[in-house]
């Protein structure tokens, strides 16, 4: 059952792809403010406004094909996708190695126009296809005694320049609780814009969970495990200090290196201003239940 | 004539002044691709910009470095340049600073918090707070009026900036890039062998001494 989050946009409020190509300066999240106010802070949902195709896809992080902005649109292309198989495994009653399409299949597929905010103190609004990540865990079923889900980034050695330089350890693995999994809101993308996820933003399905900072939302994802014990994540190994298991958006927390407190917005030029970041990415009504007692300068 | 001294011949008729206007028009360049959002300023001109001058400033201040050395061993002295490539460097260095605070953090109160709290910052900015005595000493009536040894003694602090700056790079940045590490082998290799040059001449120096006396 998809379709427990309202997304007050429509597919019609997306930009058609003509225009949104040659699109540079949009500022975003904050047209109607004031007016359409939300309780919690939040920006309302109807005030975003998606960044270009371009600028999604041409500024990523994807350390697989190199650790610079433009490394993962130049390189990315040689990552093969087809076939691809996810393997699901750990507490769940129908293990096993589910071609993508298998896997989806059945499952209702609609657009969510999301934050997306990096750990790196910048962001943009993409408008998101995918099913809830939910229905996915309903499908393979998940066996009580289940409190995590983790999962893995597929490693091409010959295809990803950033792994044979070892620029972090890979696989990339990520992880989240089981009640941050099944959060509507919580969903596997398989496209942008309308079109199929392009490479190197983490094709043919990746993780997005828009409360979190963007290395939680985990790319071209070939291993889903259920289990009872908090799983490994790659940037906590790298630096437990500077990035936490459930690194949510929180603009009171600073990063050891830099503030959380404000962000740019991509695709405002050369002046455009930082604006000041929301708790929970903005999603704190919907999300905030879930850390209910729990300190969370503690638990970053 | 042998390469080197066919290169000083060279280095006789062209002058520094060129290397003032291309640092200029360089710097000028980059910031008009940001302005208008071309080629690698398409997205996030603003922290692309604040890398491109930061990382030019880096190289700058490495290639002063590569003055002596390249004379010591091969015979090639580029001295005459060396004024202009520092000068260069700081403007780039300038350069870098002001899109931080002006573009990039947008408040004076924050750029303090940031120098304060931030060590990658604090250290970058003491390298910068550590060049303005060389910049603003880099011409000829300072030389003068410090004299040659004081002159000489003030410019050493290269040494600490450039392993600061180096420092502030490798501070900054997330996994395991190869460029702050390689420019932080060249930067150590150059002061390694600077070490190992006067070291070894003073001790020469002293042998010889001593040996005719
Ligand atoms: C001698 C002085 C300095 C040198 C040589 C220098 C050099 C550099 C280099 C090489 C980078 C990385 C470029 C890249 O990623 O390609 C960088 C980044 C940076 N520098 Fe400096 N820097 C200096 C001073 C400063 C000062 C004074 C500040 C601010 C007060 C500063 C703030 C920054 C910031 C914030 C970044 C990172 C931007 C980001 O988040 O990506 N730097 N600098």
């Amino acid at each position: 059952m998809a379709y427990r989050w309202k997304n007050d946009l429509t597919p019609a409020d997306v930009t058609p792809k003509s225009l949104f190509l040659n699109r540079r300066q949009l500022i975003a999240g904050t047209a109607g403010l004031g007016a359409i106010a939300v309780a919690g802070g939040a920006r309302a949902q109807d005030a975003l406004v998606p960044n270009s195709f371009e600028d999604i896809t041409t500024y990523n992080n994807f350390y697989e094909f190199g650790t610079g902005k433009t490394d993962p649109v130049q390189n990315a292309s040689a990552m093969v996708i087809d076939p691809w198989t996810v393997t699901i495994d750990g507490m769940v009653d129908n293990p096993g190695e589910y071609a993508l399409a298998d896997l989806l299949d059945g499952l209702e597929t609609e657009e969510r126009i999301y934050r997306f905010r990096c750990v790196e103190a910048w962001s943009m609004v993409v408008p998101w296809n995918g099913v809830e990540l939910a229905d996915i865990l309903d499908k393979v079923g998940v066996q009580d005694g289940a409190q995590y889900v983790a999962f893995e980034t597929v490693v091409q050695p010959e295809n990803m320049p950033g792994v044979r330089r070892n620029v972090i350890d890979f696989p990339y693995v990520e992880g989240l609780r089981l009640d941050e999994a099944r959060h509507p809101l919580t969903m596997m993308a398989t496209g942008i814009y309308g079109e199929p996820m392009p490479k190197q933003n983490g094709a043919p399905m990746r993780l997005v969970v828009p409360w979190k900072y963007g290395f939680k939302s985990i790319k071209s994802i070939v291993r889903i495990t259920l289990t009872d014990t908090q799983p490994p994540t790659t940037w906590n190994n790298i630096n437990a200090r500077e990035y936490g298991f459930y690194s949510n958006v929180n603009p009171t927390v600073d990063h050891p290196r830099w503030s959380q407190a404000t962000e740019r917005l991509i695709g405002g030029g050369l002046f455009s201003s930082r604006q000041d970041t929301l708790m929970f990415n903005g999603y704190e009504e919907e999300v905030a239940s879930l850390y209910e007692g729990m300190d969370l300068t503690a638990n970053y | 004539m042998t390469l080197p001294a066919r290169i000083n011949g060279w280095v006789r008729v062209v002058p520094a002044w060129p290397i003032y206007i291309l640092a200029v028009v360089n710097l000028l360049w980059e910031f008009w691709l940001a302005l208008n959002g071309l080629r690698q300023y398409a997205v996030e001109p603003i922290n692309v910009l604040e890398r491109q001058y930061g990382e030019i400033a880096l190289i700058m201040l490495i290639a002063g470095l590569f003055i002596t050395p390249i004379r010591n061993w091969t015979g090639v002295n580029l001295v005459k340049y060396r004024r202009a490539i520092g000068l260069s460097a700081f403007l780039f260095v300038l350069a870098h600073f002001l899109v931080f605070a002006v573009l990039d953090v947008q408040s004076v109160s924050r750029v303090v918090t940031e120098v304060i709290k931030r060590p990658y910052v604090t250290v970058g900015f003491a390298a910068f707070v550590l060049l303005i005595p060389l910049a603003v000493t880099s011409n000829n009536r300072s030389i003068r009026k410090l004299g040659p040894v004081r002159w000489r003694k003030l410019h050493m602090l290269t040494y600490p900036i450039v392993v600061l700056s180096g420092l502030h790079y490798i501070w900054l940045v997330k996994g395991w890039p190869i460029e702050p590490f390689a420019y932080m082998v060249v930067i150590l290799a150059l002061l390694f062998v600077r070490i190992k040059w006067t070291g070894i001449r003073d001790y020469l120096a002293k042998r010889d001494a001593s040996a005719s006396s």
